[in-house]
């Protein structure tokens, strides 16, 4: 059933494909236009604001629906309802607001409603600074809301990579029914850059698992999962009578208060991507195929440091470089493989945080691994890393 | 049929009642039950087909009606059933949505998006059933507890001044406002299915007993002392000017006032689609 508010969508105003110099706020918002956004609600905040601001012009020329919300916990409880009701849905935001979202994140893992937020990272804790770049989020978007459960981040490096990854945070949102992130900074936020953007027809669209039984159906359960451990979902208004909450259910999405039926819900929450993690990590390996020193980094972090591999190398210091691409699922296995290939001797790991990635590098190896970091406010320089790959 | 036969198998209102679900898990006296009997009976009777009726609960005693209504229900997060059902409303406006929600909820952490889901006019139904008291948590005072009233957390009276919820209602901008107690069931459905067919955000505050939190340490008594309490002191007047509609508990004569209090026509939030030309 389609929406009665929605008018027929002219797909090629939706994706404006072709070549643009364009800001990475802004490409993320074109890439959640690209992937299909017909609801998104937001608070304005620093340094995401643009993201927000560009939907505000554009989604409801396409026949979507943009509402500019009272804060962000009602923002992200929007667009869960949204979801719930058969939208794609997005938010963006920054650090304070992201905390504030932290518990309806956590409903919707719960609920297993697909929703993709953004968040735009400035120099943290609390107002911090809100102008300037930052990369110390990367354990509140794993674990930011209370309980176990398991959510999908991107971490885009350029403004091409925040329209390509926004569309594939829509798309691993709905296949695993979680909460995606695109975990940007606010350099590449800021940053404008070649942006191709490719027709219609080739921008991947992967939808949501619907029921394949009529409503009304004694078959159907809500939350009766497949073998990949993801249910087909139902929306509002449907027929399906679907009760959703955020307390412990049955696969009927009655509550259920016992030990046993929360151990099987939230070990397939889990498992969910879990299991599938391989399949979901994405990184760049950037000439490590002789290197004996890997630097890792992400985002804007990244880009410093492929300059500083660049320079080792012209210093005959065999560097290389891993970035993730997710940061979760953190790309452990080709981590591993870096650590277990017999070349690489030790990790360096540069971060815009006092040291939260390379927590999770140390998790995987026994390899030495030298920490670099800048609380925020400053991007790491090349010059900084270089320096640490010739310890 | 016999003596024996009191206890039956089935129940009119079963199709809209999860009723698999039953015995719920209210207390004795508690006055939830009445208020999603009479929430279904009003769905039956609206003319709007059932598989259009979404409700959105937040959490606590009242948070759980949307657990028992067989309709697509969304038991949400503590205050944010507002919004979540301004994303159904409004992504779906074809859909009819009822937020069930309890005083604490709705108006102390949810206070926020009841203002501004009002201002902005979401075609939203909101149904307030105050019981004075956080109920679920175990009888802790909120922002409709009225002054002097015992709770866990005034064990020395309450001294903060209450919300008067329609008055508030009125003024943020509700295209409906009423309230009625769980005694007035036939007056109460009657509001529900006006409400049910208005624009706009429409609002009823129903007084509910709850004997545990609130009627014992306030030596109300059991339920069925707090429905005479009502029926005593409750006094119909559609047209009373709502600032003095605040309810006071200590004065035990002052009447409560109910009734149909505002009803205007207000369009419905509707975010703007813009058509290019040649778009």
């Amino acid at each position: 059933m389609t929406p009665a508010a929605a008018p027929a969508v002219d797909e090629t105003t939706r994706v404006i494909a072709g070549d643009h110099f364009m800001l990475g706020d802004h490409a993320c918002a074109e890439g959640a236009l690209a992937a299909g956004l017909d609801f998104y609600a937001g608070y304005p905040i620093t340094p995401s604001t643009e993201i927000m601001e560009h939907l505000a012009e554009r989604l409801p020329t396409v026949g979507g629906t943009f509402v500019q919300m009272e804060d962000e916990i009602g923002s992200v409880a929007a667009i869960i309802g949204a979801s719930a009701a058969g939208a794609r849905v997005m938010t963006a935001t920054s650090g304070p607001g992201f905390s504030l979202m932290m518990e309806n994140i956590g409903l919707a893992a719960m609920m297993e409603v697909p929703i993709v937020i953004v968040d735009v990272q400035r120099a943290s804790p609390s107002t911090g600074l809100p102008t300037s770049v930052g990369q110390s989020d990367l354990f509140q978007v794993r674990w930011g809301s209370h309980g176990d459960y398991s959510v999908i981040v991107y971490c885009p490096a350029s403004p091409q990579e925040c329209f390509d990854l926004t569309v594939a945070a829509f798309n691993a949102a709905d296949q695993y029914r979680v909460p995606a992130f695109v975990l940007m900074d606010e350099i590449v936020g800021h940053m404008t850059e070649r942006v191709a953007i490719p027709p219609v027809e080739n921008i991947p669209r992967v939808r949501r698992k619907r029921p394949n039984v009529p409503p009304g159906s004694p078959d159907f359960l809500p939350f009766k999962a497949d073998e990949d451990l993801v249910p087909p979902m139902a929306h509002a208004g449907e027929g399906y009578r679907v009760h959703m909450t955020g307390l412990t259910h049955d696969e009927r999405g009655y509550p259920s208060l016992t030990a046993q039926t929360h151990e099987k819900l939230i070990n397939r929450l889990v498992d969910k991507v879990r299991l599938n993690a391989d399949r979901i990590a994405r990184y760049e390996l950037l000439q490590t195929e002789d290197a004996d020193v890997v630097v890792v980094a992400l985002g804007c972090t990244s880009r410093s440091a492929r300059r500083a591999v660049a320079l080792a190398r012209m210093q005959g210091i065999r560097a290389g470089m891993l970035r993730p691409i997710t940061m979760w699922p953190f790309p452990k296995t080709a981590l591993k493989e870096l650590a277990n290939n017999g070349m690489v001797k030790r990790f360096v790991v540069p971060e815009i945080n006092l040291g939260q990635m390379s927590r999770e590098v140390q998790r995987h190896t026994p390899l030495p691994v030298t920490r670099l970091n800048h609380p925020g406010g400053a991007m790491i320089t090349p010059n900084q890393i270089l320096e640490a790959l010739a310890q | 049929m016999s003596a024996g036969s009191i206890v039956v198998e089935s129940h009119p209102a079963d199709t809209l009642m999860r009723a698999d679900r039953l015995p719920h898990i209210l207390c004795p006296g508690c006055g939830i039950g009445s208020v999603v009997h009479t929430y279904v009976d009003a769905i039956a009777e609206s003319g709007i087909p059932v598989n259009q009726h979404v409700c959105v609960s937040g959490i606590g005693c009242s948070g759980r009606a949307a657990g028992y209504v067989n309709i697509d229900s969304y038991h949400t997060t503590h205050g944010r059933a507002i919004p979540f059902a301004l994303g159904i409303a409004t992504y779906r406006p074809d859909l009819h949505v009822t937020v069930i929600s309890g005083d604490g909820d709705l108006t102390a952490i949810g206070g926020n998006h009841f203002i501004h889901a009002a201002r902005r006019s979401v075609a939203l139904l909101v149904l307030c059933i105050n019981n004075f008291n956080y109920g679920m948590t175990g009888g802790q005072a909120g922002p409709t507890t009225p002054l002097s009233a015992m709770s866990r957390t005034t064990p020395h009276g309450c001294w903060e001044r209450p919300f008067n919820l329609p008055f508030l209602a009125q003024a943020i901008g509700a295209s409906y406002v009423a309230r009625w107690t769980v005694l007035h069931v036939r007056q109460l459905r009657t509001a529900l299915l006006r409400a049910m067919n208005k624009q706009g955000f429409r609002f009823i505050e129903i007084l509910s007993p709850c004997p545990t939190g609130f009627g014992r340490p306030n030596d109300i008594g059991d339920g069925l002392s707090e429905m005479q309490n009502y029926l005593r002191r409750c006094e119909v007047n559609n047209e009373i000017d709502l600032r003095a509609v605040d309810i006071d508990l200590t004065q035990q004569d002052s009447p409560i006032y109910v009734g149909d209090f505002v009803d205007v026509d207000r369009a419905s939030f509707r975010p703007q689609v813009v058509h290019r030309a040649g778009a």
